[in-house]
Parts: C-alpha cells; structure tokens; sequence
C-alpha cells in the first residue's frame, strides 16, 4: 500500500472522527459531548467526499452539525443540565457492557477484515448530484413521497407532544 | 485504483458504531443517549455509501439509501426530543434510570 493523498485524508479524517466518539465517552459536562460530536459529524462527512458522494457529504453537514447538534443544544438547554454526579450503581454495568461490545466488535472484524472484493471503476463522482437527482425522481419517487409524509407526521407529532402542558394551563 | 481498501472504512463504521452503542447503553443523561443512537445510525450510512463505491456491482443506490436513513434519523431525533421536553415537564428530570414508569 503506497501513501497517497487519498490515503492520508482518510486516516486524518478517521482519527478525528475516533478521537470526537471517545471525547463523548469521557466528557463529564453534556454540553461539552455534544460540541464534541460534531467533530466527529464533520469529519463523517469529509469521508464521504473520499468516498466521492459529495452531495451525501453536504447534507451531512446542513442536517447533522447543524440541525440535529442545535436540536439536541436546545433539548440540554430546556432541561437539567448541570448535573455532574457521577453514577452510583454504575462500575459493574459499564464493565458488562464493555465486554459485551469488545466481544461484538471482534466478531464483526473477523467478518470484515480480510473484505476483499475488486474494485470495479465508477462513475460516482461526475456530475454526483446530477445522478442522484435523476435516480431520486426515476426509480425512487414513490420513497421519496413517503419520506414527506413522514417528515410531516413526525412535524405535526413533535408539536403535539411538547404543547400539551400549555393547554392544561389554560384550562386552568 | 484506489489505495484506501474498503475494510478500513468498514472498520470505521465498526468503531463508530461501537461508541455509539457504547454511549448508548451506558450513559444516564437522555439527550446523550439520543445523540449516540444518531452516531449509530451515521455509522450505518458510512457502510451504505461504502458499498456503493466498493460493493460487488457499484451504483447510486447506496448513497440515496444513505440519504433515506438520514431524513428518517432526522424526524426521529425530533420526535424523541418532543418525547424527552413533555417528560421532563411530567416529572422533572432527564435522568434514563428514573423513567421507569412502565415498569411496575
């Protein structure tokens, strides 16, 4: 294996990503884990430009370093956030789970480490966008009505949910 | 053609994924458990886009699923968060270990 550029963006872009998963483990502020993780939402999204999906890569950032990181800001903010106590019947869950996933992890690798298919040369790159469109209002049209009307179910859902209390208030 | 092999990225996804469950199953703040299930999922697009530039017969496909999964993951993380503000005016804390109203 030589090292190329290509090479040296993806262990750049890896390691961010890594280093902003475990921050999130070990943080002890929350709103700290969450600033964390957008790194690593970043630095997904510059794997997928090595992976030449472009228009993948900036969706990745309009939607999760922006929408779902501020989403998530406003649900700490609203809530009890400054809470730092550490767990009390905690030490023996966490080493069950460790395990557990150290054990599932190993067993993914064995499946995938020697995955060696060849490559066959594509056209993903040019006019990415394009494709994507075309494929999108072609073959993909009928997901695609149902992703609105699940978007709308879940819009109208969401402000059902949080504007209960206010109407019991004004019963009141 | 290309000198990154397509098991480094699956092995990202893999570590990714792992953190995600990690946070997941560990930690006690509802917000962060949400946001590590997100990770969870990101790490699921990582594998879909890969096998559409390294799978047996290459295509758009992969990427528009991966598309599909975030618009999903998106109303997803709302809803959970409508959920978690009416929760936490019912009973006033975030707290995982305490909403165990179902329970008994």
């Amino acid at each position: 294996m030589t090292i190329s550029g290509e090479f040296l963006a993806f262990m750049g872009l890896a390691l961010v990503a890594i280093i902003g998963g475990v921050l999130l483990l070990n943080l002890t502020k929350v709103v700290h884990m969450v600033v964390s993780l957008i790194f690593t939402f970043v630095a997904i999204a510059g794997i997928y430009v090595v992976l030449s999906a472009e228009f993948v890569a900036a969706v990745q950032i309009l939607i999760y370093s922006g929408a779902i990181t501020i989403i998530m800001l406003f649900g700490i903010m609203l809530t009890k956030h400054n809470d730092e106590h550490e767990p009390k019947t905690g030490k023996w869950r966490k080493i069950l789970v460790f395990i557990g996933i150290v054990g599932f992890a190993f067993a993914v690798y064995l499946g995938i480490y020697d995955f060696n298919i060849e490559q066959v040369p594509t056209t993903l790159h040019e006019n990415n966008t394009m494709q994507i469109g075309k494929a999108l209002y072609s073959k993909y049209i009928i997901p695609f009505e149902l992703t609105s009307v699940l978007l709308l179910v879940a819009l109208v859902g969401s402000i059902i949910l949080a504007k209960n209390e206010k109407k019991e208030a004004d019963d009141k | 053609m290309s000198s990154v092999p397509a098991s480094a990225f699956l092995a990202l996804a893999l570590i990714l994924f792992c953190i995600g469950l990690y946070g997941a199953l560990t930690k006690r703040n509802t917000v962060i458990v949400l946001i590590s299930i997100e990770l969870m999922l990101n790490a699921v697009n990582i594998n879909l886009v890969t096998f559409s530039k390294y799978g047996m017969a290459p295509s758009i496909t992969g990427q528009i699923f991966a598309l599909f999964a975030i618009s999903v993951a998106a109303a997803e993380a709302a809803v959970g968060l409508a959920i978690l503000i009416s929760l936490y005016r019912a009973r006033k804390t975030v707290n995982i270990d305490e909403m165990d109203t179902m329970k008994n």
